[in-house]
């Protein structure tokens, strides 16, 4: 408290009391703090930041091949058909997905709440559903790409509907996309974990519940564009 | 904001968002269910896509409860993309206008 006070009053004192690595922390951090959340939630905020870009530049890259080519894109709402009872319906798994992925965001904003509640069972139930249906997304995407890989010939290369920078894109975006589903359920499953086992309940601070979530509702984010962007467009 | 108590919002909130995210991707699935084309699709797709984004980032996310200056060092910086989607969009078009006059 002592030490707050002096730095306050006299604003040269944290680089003349430090050098080396500690004086480097001192001038940079100034024993100031920016935003006032935990230093996880603001950490967690700035990863999703540099993912945003990772993600933007992927979708940029594919808008720039996809308005360069002069070979027809292939149609996504007729290569996502499904075929049932006779008629092919347009884009049927990918809407299945997206409403499973949005249904898996719903229940994670829920075991927040119960959380900040102190309800830890249900909290890590509502979790393990949100990772359970992260795991149904995933297996559905494996499934469209088998379909796709296996029954139509796309390949990253050359694809027989038409541009060849089709594949490419599609595998490479939704790709990473699966990954961050992959990686959000595992993520998942450890915080699960960890709230039954009461880790928590000592400091009784849940927030990494709320901090899993800003992960899992950023994966459901960048779908929301994939979806308009890559299979409506 | 107080971490231990952290965000406190009513469930019946949640609940309300995910109904309107389900009924905006529905609507997006029937711009293409019924095969709209031209502007009026690109436009419709957009929209649908910004409402789904922004009821996620401001409920789900909690952004719209958090103070000014985290809303602002994550939502400003995403808008130099724009910049970049600017660029290759233009870059993209001469690609094509030049693919045109040589190999066509």
């Amino acid at each position: 408290m002592n030490d707050t006070a002096t730095i306050a009053a006299t604003p040269l004192s944290p680089t003349l009391a430090a050098s080396g690595w500690r004086g480097l922390i001192a001038d940079w951090s100034s024993d100031r703090q920016a935003f006032h959340v935990s230093w996880g939630k603001a950490m967690m905020w700035i990863f999703l930041l540099s993912d945003t870009f990772v993600f933007s530049c992927f979708l940029t890259g594919y808008m720039t091949v996809r308005v360069s080519t002069t070979v027809p894109w292939p149609n996504p709402s007729e290569v996502f058909a499904l075929h049932v009872g006779g008629a092919d319906i347009p884009l049927l798994l990918i809407a299945i997905m997206t409403f499973v992925l949005i249904t898996s965001s719903g229940t994670m904003a829920m075991a927040v709440n119960f959380a900040y509640r102190r309800d830890r069972v249900n909290a890590a139930t509502l979790m393990l559903v949100t990772a359970t249906l992260g795991e149904i997304f995933v297996g559905m995407q494996a499934f469209e790409w088998s379909k796709l890989i296996l029954e139509e010939g796309v390949r990253p290369w050359s694809n027989p509907m038409g541009a060849a920078q089709f594949g490419s894109a599609f595998f490479m975006i939704t790709g990473f996309h699966g990954l961050h589903v992959s990686a959000g359920v595992v993520f998942l499953f450890v915080v699960a974990f960890k709230l039954i086992r009461g880790d928590y309940d000592k400091a009784g601070n849940y927030q990494i519940v709320e901090i899993a979530g800003l992960y899992w509702h950023f994966v459901d984010l960048v779908w929301v564009f994939i979806f308009a962007l890559f299979y409506l467009w | 904001m107080n971490p231990v108590a952290g965000q406190q919002h009513p469930i019946s909130l949640y609940l309300k968002i995910w109904g309107l995210l389900f009924v905006l991707s529905t609507m997006s699935y029937l711009v293409d269910y019924f095969h709209f084309q031209g502007a009026l699709r690109w436009t419709l797709i957009i929209i649908f896509m910004l409402l789904k984004a922004g009821l996620i980032v401001a409920v789900f996310m909690h952004l719209a409860w958090e103070r000014l200056s985290l809303v602002y060092a994550i939502l400003v910086p995403p808008l130099c993309l724009l910049v970049l989607v600017g660029l290759m969009a233009a870059e993209g078009g001469h690609t094509f206008l030049t693919r045109l006059q040589f190999f066509h």
